[in-house]
């Protein structure tokens, strides 16, 4: 399918608070596309509580809960449970947080709303920061990377979110990228028609929190799976498997592009390149990446 | 009506049952782990209508009683001590969301060093959450109360949380006989619950998006007229209560011998009910002194309260201490009548993390007030 073939009905409406051309939007556009009418957003502290524009207003044509930063996972079980007993069938209940509300204070809601097999679709949405707040790492931050509160950049890695999510062996999880937009909406409309816990997360390149230019945002994200820095990959009925480019990457029909191609677009990396090149630290990424795939090719 | 012998957490269980709730989500806390295993067992046994969400926490309960809230449901959550500190920002979440979650909190100290008995510290410590609190003094007043607080909370112009407290052990896990009316008569005392906002795909709404300093000011505004709305809203629930089942338990306040007397004692929960026994025993001795439960702390009681302390001076005892201050019942007495009446207000402290407190020490209380000989406020017999 071709972006032209999206639904066109549109669920995100002008006059949203977002910086123009903010990738986030475009991402639950597209999500929003898959999901249809018959959705109930519950949406945590995070940039989109903000970009909903303000009381009495609205800029989503769905219904929304705004709930408490780490609350996300444990209101949708409650909005689940809700519709179950009142007899609303077919009704999509979707959690769309961020990194920080997902990786790191929401975790605990998360796991305990995926054990109890909560029939709904939890998406994170990761910029691999706290944006909101203005730029401070989360648990999603990659190692090296500055922030406001990683001014030498992050000593530490990212966890794997998808890993910790398929511990709990749910029926569909899923990682799509901003840039891969029909793939995006493929993902989402399989865990549409999936019952039980859904986990999507969608990488999603800030310019601001990354340090690039706004017209760099689809090629950000498109090499970050190129490097393999970002995977695309399904988890179904407890197998995983790779697609698009990742799945090149996997089966080794291509070579993954050197991590510093990505790596030298984002000022939040400048400090490897500048005064002068940081080789420790670019190896223990290059090293960190190569481990990740190895890990993968064992699973598949 | 048949009468049932059972410890106040069972009951709290059967009242749950009685009233349809459609979700229930809560997590275990000593004491009131047997309200939340009496309400699995009815799931277990197809006695229960609804949907019991088994939680991860405290936090992830009220979260979820909010979810189920929002879309309609008849909500209800049990918890205790930690377990409502835990809740603290939700529980501001769902009163300022206006979502009529009912929720029994067994009163229970606050550590260190770990204390499993009563005291109410962890609920007055959610004072200022905007739900509505009630303070019960015996089994059959938990049952009632519980049935009570949905039709109050759902009521259009109140539309607020309910928090039904009773003392750990105390009540808990004491049986007492209480008279349970049948199902048919408590299904036309309560209703279906009205929804007077949900989140509907028909209709959709934004709630609790971005709300500008020029909006905010309305919301609190809307709360506080709908605790006001509150206040007399019990009244009536609690007079057709009496008519139906002819079981009175007062109304904010609970009246006991308060005629032609010098003194008015104010207490709350189950120490409310051991105060009667001591208010009988000094009347035998020619005192003239009287009893006001204090059955509603939010809303405050003030009119009631200015009235009383219009005849006769105040006493006060608390199960619980704003540090640093004095025990918050008789803060509030006295803030109530400031400006309004002049009368003498005195006050203790007694029974913190469940240490005995029998007739007989709230006598002695009462009679060292009234012979003159009130030493300050203290902390009654920390050392005995
Ligand atoms: C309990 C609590 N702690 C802190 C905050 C402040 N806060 C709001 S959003 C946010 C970070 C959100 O980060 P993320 O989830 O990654 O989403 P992003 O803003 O990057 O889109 C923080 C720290 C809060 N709202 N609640
Ligand atoms: S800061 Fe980043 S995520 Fe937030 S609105 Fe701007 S571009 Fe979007």
């Amino acid at each position: 399918m071709a972006i032209k073939d999206l639904p066109k009905e549109e669920y995100v409406l002008p006059g949203s608070a977002a910086c123009p051309g903010c990738p986030a939007t475009i991402a639950l556009r597209t999500v929003l596309k898959a999901l249809g009418k018959r959705t109930i957003l519950v949406i945590p502290a995070w940039w989109t509580a903000v970009i909903q524009s303000w009381y009495p207003h609205t800029s989503f044509k769905v219904p929304i809960l705004n709930i408490a930063f780490e609350a996300a996972a444990a209101a949708a079980s409650g909005v689940s449970s809700g519709l179950k007993v009142l007899g609303e069938k077919d009704i999509n209940v979707v959690v769309w947080a961020g990194d920080g509300g997902t990786y790191d204070i929401g975790i605990q809601a998360l796991s305990g709303a995926l054990e109890r097999n909560t029939d709904f679709i939890y998406i994170c949405y990761n910029n691999q920061i706290y944006s909101n707040t203005g730029i401070q790492r989360s648990g999603a931050t990659p190692y090296a990377a500055w922030t406001t509160t990683t001014v030498g950049g992050k000593r530490e890695f990212n966890k794997d979110m998808g890993a910790i999510v398929m511990a709990h062996r749910i029926p569909y999880v899923a990682t799509a990228c901003i840039s891969y937009p029909e793939d995006l909406y493929k993902k989402v409309m399989k865990a549409k028609e999936i019952r039980g816990p859904k986990y999507i997360e969608i990488l999603t390149p800030c310019p601001p929190g990354w340090r690039f230019s706004m017209d760099k945002t689809v090629e950000v994200g498109r090499l970050a799976v190129e490097t393999g820095a970002w995977p695309l990959y399904e988890y179904e009925n407890g197998k995983m498997s790779f697609n698009g480019f990742s799945k090149l990457i996997l089966e080794g029909k291509v070579k993954r592009k050197p991590i510093e191609e990505w790596l030298k677009m984002q000022g939040r990396f400048r400090n490897l390149f500048k005064p002068k090149r940081d080789e420790e630290r670019i190896r223990r990424i290059e090293e960190f990446i190569e481990r990740m795939w190895e890990d993968f090719r064992s699973k598949v | 009506m048949r009468i049932v012998v059972d410890t106040g957490n069972h009951i709290a269980a059967k009242a749950v049952q009685m009233a349809r709730v459609d979700v229930v989500a809560a997590y275990p806390i000593t004491p009131q782990t047997t309200i939340v295993e009496r309400i699995a067992e009815y799931v277990e046994k197809g006695e229960f209508h609804g949907d019991y969400i088994c939680v991860e926490s405290e936090h992830s309960a009220m979260s979820a009683c909010i979810g189920a809230s929002a879309v309609g449901a008849r909500t209800f959550t049990a918890t205790s001590s930690h377990g409502l500190l835990l809740m603290h920002e939700m529980l501001h979440w769902a009163a300022l969301a206006r979502l009529p979650i009912v929720m029994a909190n067994v009163n229970r100290a606050i550590g260190p060093g770990w204390n499993i008995w009563s005291d109410q510290n962890d609920s007055i410590s959610q004072r200022d959450t905007g739900w509505i609190q009630f303070y019960c003094s015996s089994n059959q007043e938990i049952f009632d109360t519980i049935i009570q607080a949905f039709k109050l909370g759902e009521h259009e112009k109140v539309q607020l949380p309910v928090m039904v407290n009773y003392d750990g052990f105390i009540l808990s896990h004491t049986s007492l006989p209480v008279k349970i009316p049948e199902q048919e008569e408590i299904d036309e005392f309560l209703p279906k619950r009205k929804i007077k906002w949900k989140l509907d795909i028909n209709n959709p709404i934004t709630h609790g998006n971005i709300i500008m300093p020029n909006d905010y000011p309305k919301i609190r505004r809307a709360m506080q007229e709908a605790h006001e709305n509150a206040h007399g809203i019990i009244k009536e629930i609690s007079r057709e209560w009496e008519e139906r089942f002819g079981i009175y338990h007062g109304e904010l306040l609970e009246l006991y011998k308060c005629d032609d007397v010098d003194y008015v004692l104010l207490s709350m929960g189950a120490l409310g009910a051991e105060s009667k026994v001591a208010v009988d025993e000094m009347r035998k001795k020619g005192r003239k002194i009287g009893l006001a439960r204090v059955r509603v702390l939010r809303p405050f009681p003030k009119k009631e309260v200015i009235e009383l302390a219009r005849h006769s001076d105040l006493i006060v005892i608390d199960r619980n201490i704003s540090v640093g201050m004095e025990g918050a019942l008789f803060t509030e007495i006295k803030a109530s009548l400031y400006g309004e009446v002049d009368a003498k207000v005195y006050g203790y402290i007694a029974g913190l993390g469940g240490k005995d407190v029998t007739f007989k020490d709230i006598s002695k209380m009462c009679e060292r007030v009234m012979d003159g000989k009130y030493g300050g406020y203290m902390i009654f017999d920390v050392e005995g």
